[in-house]
């Protein structure tokens, strides 16, 4: 059974369809990628999984259970956690502070302990930082920050949502070999991206969204080669 | 936002403003030199009068302080001016005076507690008056957010405001209905003696009571909103209530928690204020808290240092103006000093920061 499975979900923002019939599955440990150009529902996908904006009709069953109507911060303690789009950390607090917010519906001491040694061996220069207030550190360091907390709840499911964004090709590697690290480790990601050539050199299968729907689904390498795919998102003529 | 924008406004940014002067920069800060010279020729030719002024200063000063925490609270949270506010401090007051009296609805619990009663009656009068009034107050905040703010929490800003202004009528009308129109005393149970052997110098127990009273709450506020896991969540919710929610904080309920300080805040004050002042009175929450929201604007609106400093500021100038200028000029006084401020800075003097414990951009 796989570990999330959506079918057909519509999803609103006031009178505007973003979601037009999305189906998606994630099975245990992969990392599945959904690409497509801004405005095609990448994130309104993710809103919609971790109740943000609950969808109006269809299902979302997450480890068997359907969690469609489930309140967002109840979805933490199911284990789905998401770094968002933008970072949204908490800018006034530490880092310390802030990774402490990741594990707020947690109350074994020493859990949160271990997951904070993991987060500090996963991104050193967090542990450099522990004390600053987290709004001062480059946005390399703050995207480190929010993939950080979200480790923080030990989630079964991490949302990833544009963790290349706006910064430098580097520090994009960087990232995006860490996060192939926290998913050997076990945990399974759904990653967005607007970058689809680094998202579709880590995942296992990718699904491609144009308006609202999903136009095609296969594996990474597969989707890599496919002509459509390198025309329009991978930016080749 | 830019890490030197941060830096800046925290440590040099008062003298910064005022360097990057203009001519009126220059006449605001010639006029408060002045004013402080002047004050300092006062202190030095009748000290003892000056000091026993700062007394009275200093308490009615920390009285309006937990007042503005909770106009501060609120506003961090929701960006909200919770109008209602000042008026849930009367509630505070009227309750309090109803506990002493020891009737409530025509049922008598038990004989008041006046001015005659014994030491430790008073005591236990005051405690229980307090305690009662708190719970009340945070109790009434708390259904206040729900029944009127919460339906409007996506509506536009002056929908929200509207309500708030009419939540502040209706509680003030429940006053006039409970008390009527007439000031009411309190019983005089803390004594107006002078603690000190001199008469020159005077320091009641009142003025005791209250910064006993007073000190131990912003403490414990303080300590609650930086250290424990709820007070960061709250800090977390003022900043980014989406982010809030994704990392497992009910939104809801921190909100709640933060209108539930904010009363029992109100409620402690509004007893506090009857006993110290030996009345209260069904309007007296306007104007009291017009003088709160003075002060959290003054000391910048949703930080919770800058209300304390403003509610201390306001109390000082009030009782120094009250002396030396003349009481008649007393208000004229107090908000020349905000106008002042907000032109030079407009976020009021701690607040370089645009929310709570200072939240988003």
């Amino acid at each position: 059974m796989a570990l999330l499975e959506i079918e057909d979900i519509h999803s609103y923002y006031g009178h505007i369809h973003a979601l037009q019939g999305v189906s998606l599955t994630v099975e245990e440990g992969e990392i599945v990628t959904l690409i497509g150009s801004n405005g095609a529902g990448k994130t309104t996908t993710l809103r919609s999984i971790n109740g943000i904006l609950p969808p109006r009709e269809g299902r979302i069953v997450f480890g068997g259970e359907e969690i469609q109507g489930t309140p967002a911060h109840d979805m933490i303690s199911r284990g789905i956690a998401q770094s968002p789009e933008g970072r949204r950390i908490f800018h006034r607090m530490t880092v310390l502070e802030n990774l402490e917010m990741g594990a707020y519906h947690r109350n074994d001491r020493a859990g949160i302990r271990e997951d904070m040694d993991r987060v500090f061996e996963l991104f050193p220069r967090l542990r450099e930082r522990i004390k600053q207030e987290s709004g001062t550190m480059s946005g390399g360091e703050q995207q480190m920050l929010a993939i950080g907390r979200a480790l923080m709840s030990r989630p079964k499911l991490l949302l990833l949502d544009e963790p290349s964004m706006g910064l430098a090709p580097v520090l994009v590697e960087r990232i995006f070999d860490i996060i192939k690290d926290i998913n050997r480790q076990g945990t399974t990601i759904l990653l967005v991206e607007q970058n689809a050539n680094v998202a579709l050199e880590i995942a296992t299968r990718g699904y491609v969204l144009e308006t609202g729907t999903i136009v095609n689904e296969a594996p990474a390498a597969q989707l890599r080669e496919d002509p459509k795919v390198r025309e329009a998102y991978l930016g080749e003529i | 936002m830019a890490t030197g924008e941060v830096t800046k406004g925290r440590s040099g940014g008062l003298l910064e403003s005022a360097r990057a002067s203009s001519w009126q920069t220059r006449i605001a800060v010639a006029v408060t030199a002045l004013l402080l010279v002047l004050l300092f020729v006062q202190a030095v030719r009748d000290p003892a009068q000056f000091f026993s002024q700062l007394v009275i200063g200093v308490t009615n000063g920390a009285i309006i302080a937990l007042v503005a925490l909770g106009y501060t609270l609120v506003y961090g949270i929701i960006e909200l001016i919770n109008f209602a506010h000042g008026d849930n401090f009367m509630i505070g007051s009227f309750v309090g005076l109803t506990v002493l009296a020891g009737t409530f609805a025509g049922i008598g619990l038990f004989s008041p507690i006046t001015g005659d009663s014994g030491a430790f009656l008073k005591v236990v009068g005051v405690l229980l008056a307090l305690v009662v009034a708190m719970a009340v107050c945070g109790f009434v905040n708390v259904a206040i957010e729900r029944v009127a703010y919460k339906p409007l929490r996506n509506s536009p800003r002056l929908a929200v405001l509207i309500t708030a202004i009419g939540m502040s009528f209706i509680l003030q009308n429940l006053g006039l209905i409970w008390k009527g129109p007439a000031q009411v005393a309190f019983p005089e149970l803390v004594s107006s003696a002078n603690i000190l052997p001199t008469d020159a110098v005077v320091f009641r127990w009142k003025d005791l009571f209250v910064l006993g009273m007073t000190v131990p709450l912003l403490l414990g506020l303080s300590y609650f909103v930086r250290n424990t896991r709820q007070g960061k969540a709250m800090r977390a919710v003022a900043q980014d209530k989406e982010a809030a929610s994704m990392v497992g904080i009910n939104v809801n309920r921190t909100i709640s928690i933060t209108f539930l300080l904010g009363g029992i805040l109100a409620g402690a004050s509004g007893v506090m204020f009857g006993l110290f002042n030996g009345i209260t009175v069904f309007n007296v929450g306007f104007f009291q808290g017009l003088y709160a929201f003075t002060a959290a604007v003054l000391g910048g609106i949703g930080n919770l240092t800058g209300a304390v400093v403003g509610g201390f500021l306001i109390g000082i100038i009030s009782s120094m103006a009250d002396q030396y200028i003349g009481v008649e000029w007393t208000s004229i006084v107090i908000f020349s000093v905000l106008v002042l401020v907000l032109v030079f800075r407009p976020r009021g003097l701690l607040g370089d920061r645009s929310a709570v414990q200072g939240g988003g951009s």
